[in-house]
């Protein structure tokens, strides 16, 4: 017998038959509390700097400019940018663009400085953001090996309350990565520390109307 | 489970060792009280928690109630999705197509994500015997790993040590796997994570092979969910040609929608966020972005024992949060070494017996290492009555009774030579040596006592028809204690 239909009988033979489907309670919140869009967007940039992001707030009008700026402050001479990116957003910085390549080695990745990517979407409540892949996105690899993260969430369109609202606007067949705050580790005596292996520093900017 | 543990004294003896370190109880009363007081803030704020955890708990048991089906959904939406399934119905077997699976592809080292099924099966030692070198990538299992050490907290597996230890430990061994430390490295956490980040980045940059666990995994899409903080996950899950993932039968769920109870409770119960920094999901292999070649292994290894027993099998449920290791009186005395297996704690005290089996005498005395004060199951996200198995598990032990071991039901006889006898009145001890461990469960217990069920149910009922679960704190810890275990060896001696 092989060792599938091993486990497959005697999971058979530990449960009882008949075996009704049970009812899942779902009687928990949809969001906790009742927010305007406005007032969403305010707990999502409360909950990301409470994690230690940095965040940011500007308009279409202003977004080259504040990009230059926090990657001339970085010192970054290089930046990834995925596919997607709108072109006029990266217009007034300086630093080398490098484009993300399925050939790159991880190595060439880690030679970069910094990145800038859109998301998928941001979850106010857990002070989340949501990358999914998308042309904004790029690879997974891309906002990970870089020590410096700058990610644009479009609000309030992209912004959601909480996780319930998040996953029905999400596709499971496209790999994901949910990011709250920059890396961190408590592993020594739990005093956190920021940076241990993905990005050290994450801003994230909140783009729209002010 | 592995040989790694072997050779484990019993729990009291284990313990008794423990709580003689000044040094490692400072480290777990420090860790365990300061992770319990952020974790009750963390919960406080969803006002449906109980609603939450009352969702997972069915969430699990349903799943668990049909795990033949859903193991075979998931096995079909991986294998749609580019991935190749396999099972392993223990240890060995897991070992070997693992190892089988690396050989193949060539390359002599991997880079690990922590994960508890890996170190059960003792997969690390496996692998070294055929010549592959596994390098831990978590910082607390780096720790582990460079020391020589086993992990003693699920999450925190190196709440053991101290920063000058892991000053030390990096000073001397960093060098024998790769990058040294650097020189006259101190001991403040923020240069420690430095020096890990150095030494372990060099083995992310290069490494062609991965192997993980899984939180969770969907059986619906055939999505793999990890939960991580460091981004060492994201590496390994995502810089790699071949990923190869083991995870527990257990850990699959019916819909990506059922994502959205343990994303809400998992966090908060472990590491007391509102949300851990990284969670990766994946399914299958995507074109171009991460491994091009995904490897399932889903292991068995004593799960569908468990399953078969119909008041033990609850502790399936477990989502590894460690929450209940956090508020246990014991395991802040004890350590988590002293449980003999990866996994600590209350959680462990019924986990491991079962999973294992009762023959050996660590085995037959972690029923004991309980003050069945209540508060593990009180925090416990999906709702395990840890002290109801307790209670049972004991029963099993001392009268002996039906169970099943790979697949087959058996009748085990009561244990020899009273070792529960024995090993109860040990236990007993430990505590009753200690007032301060005393104070706690009796701290605990006075709080936890409105959440004791009276009456135990199914097979452990017939220990409480004649006589009511313990009221307390109306008698004293030490007289319910000796009462309770009285009772437990004069039910044991009946023929
Ligand atoms: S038994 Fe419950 S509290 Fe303990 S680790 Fe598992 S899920 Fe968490």
């Amino acid at each position: 017998m092989s060792a599938k239909e091993q486990i497959l009988a005697r999971i058979r033979r530990a449960l009882p038959e008949p075996r009704p489907d049970a009812d899942i309670p779902r009687d928990y919140l949809q969001a906790h509390g009742a927010r305007t869009p406005a007032e969403t967007v305010d707990l999502l940039a409360a909950n990301l700097a409470e994690y230690r992001a940095k965040v940011h707030r500007v308009d279409e009008d202003g977004i080259a400019v504040l990009l230059a700026r926090l990657l001339a402050e970085r010192g970054a001479s290089s930046v990834l940018v995925p596919p997607g990116l709108p072109p006029h957003w990266l217009a007034a910085a300086d630093p080398t663009r490098i484009h993300d390549r399925e050939a790159s080695t991880p190595y060439e990745l880690d030679a970069v400085d910094s990145v800038v990517t859109g998301c998928a979407l941001a979850i106010a409540e857990t002070g989340t953001i949501v990358l999914d892949g998308g042309p904004e996105q790029g690879r997974r690899r891309i906002t990970l090996v870089p020590d410096h993260h700058i990610c644009v969430v479009r609000v309030p369109a992209q912004v959601v309350d909480s996780v319930p609202q998040a996953l029905p606007l999400l596709d499971p067949t496209r790999p994901l990565t949910w990011i709250s705050g920059p890396s961190a580790t408590s592993d020594i005596e739990l005093d956190r520390v920021e940076g241990v292996h993905g990005p050290r520093t994450l801003e994230v900017i909140l783009l729209g109307a002010q | 489970m592995t040989g790694t543990y072997l050779g484990m004294p019993a729990f009291p003896d284990a313990a008794r060792e423990a709580v003689r370190d000044e040094v490692l109880r400072a480290n777990l009363r420090h860790a365990t009280h300061t992770i319990r007081d952020k974790r009750a803030r963390a919960v406080a704020e969803l006002e449906d928690w109980d609603r939450l955890r009352a969702a997972g708990k069915a969430v699990k048991d349903h799943t668990l109630a049909h795990l033949d089906r859903y193991l075979l959904q998931l096995e079909a939406a991986v294998t749609a999705a580019g991935g190749t399934v396999h099972w392993a119905a223990d240890a060995d077997e897991a070992n070997r197509i693992v190892t089988e699976l690396v050989r193949a592809t060539g390359e002599r080292e991997v880079v690990k994500v922590k994960s508890m099924a890996t170190q059960e099966i003792g997969l690390n030692e496996a692998l070294e015997a055929a010549g592959i070198a596994a390098y831990e990538t978590d910082l607390a299992e780096l720790i582990v790993q460079l020391g020589h050490d086993r992990p003693s907290h699920i999450l925190v597996p190196a709440i053991h040590r101290n920063r000058g230890e892991i000053r030390d430990i990096f000073a001397a061994e960093m060098g024998d796997w790769g990058r040294p430390a650097p020189e006259g490295l101190g001991d403040d956490p923020r240069e420690l994570a430095e020096a890990a980040r150095l030494h372990l980045r060099e083995k992310f940059l290069r490494a062609k092979v991965a192997v993980s666990g899984a939180n969770f995994m969907v059986a619906e899409t055939g999505t793999l969910v990890v939960f991580e903080s460091e981004g060492n996950g994201r590496m390994c899950l995502t810089l790699p040609e071949t990923l190869i993932s083991v995870v527990g039968i257990e850990k699959v769920i019916p819909t990506f929608r059922d994502l959205e109870i343990f994303l809400q409770t998992l966090p908060r119960s472990s590491t007391a966020e509102r949300m851990n920094p990284y969670t990766t999901m994946w399914t299958g292999t995507a074109d171009g972005d991460g491994p091009s070649v995904f490897h399932l292994v889903l292991l068995d290894n004593g799960r569908t024992d468990t399953l078969a027993d119909e008041v033990g099998r609850q502790a399936l449920r477990c989502i590894r949060c460690s929450a209940c290791l956090n508020v246990c009186p014991v395991y802040e005395r004890a350590g988590g070494h002293a449980y003999g297996s990866v996994y600590p704690g209350p959680i462990g005290a019924i986990l491991s017996p079962q999973l294992r089996g009762t023959g050996s005498e660590i085995d037959a005395t972690l029923p004991y290492a309980s003050t069945l004060c209540g508060a593990c199951y009180e925090v416990c996200p999906v709702a395990i009555d840890i002290p109801e198995v307790l209670v049972h598990l004991r029963e099993r032990v001392v009268q002996g009774g039906p169970v099943t071991r790979e697949g087959i039901r058996v009748r085990i006889r009561p244990a020899d030579g009273h070792t529960a006898e024995r090993a109860a009145m040990r236990a007993a001890r430990l505590l009753l040596d200690r007032p301060d461990a005393l104070r706690a469960g009796e701290r605990l217990l006075a709080r936890a006592r409105r959440l004791r069920p009276r009456r135990l149910p199914g097979p452990g009922r017939a220990w409480t028809d004649s006589r009511e679960l313990p009221e307390l704190p109306e008698r004293s810890f030490r007289d319910w204690w000796a009462a309770r275990e009285k009772a437990a060896r004069e039910k044991g001696a009946r023929p």
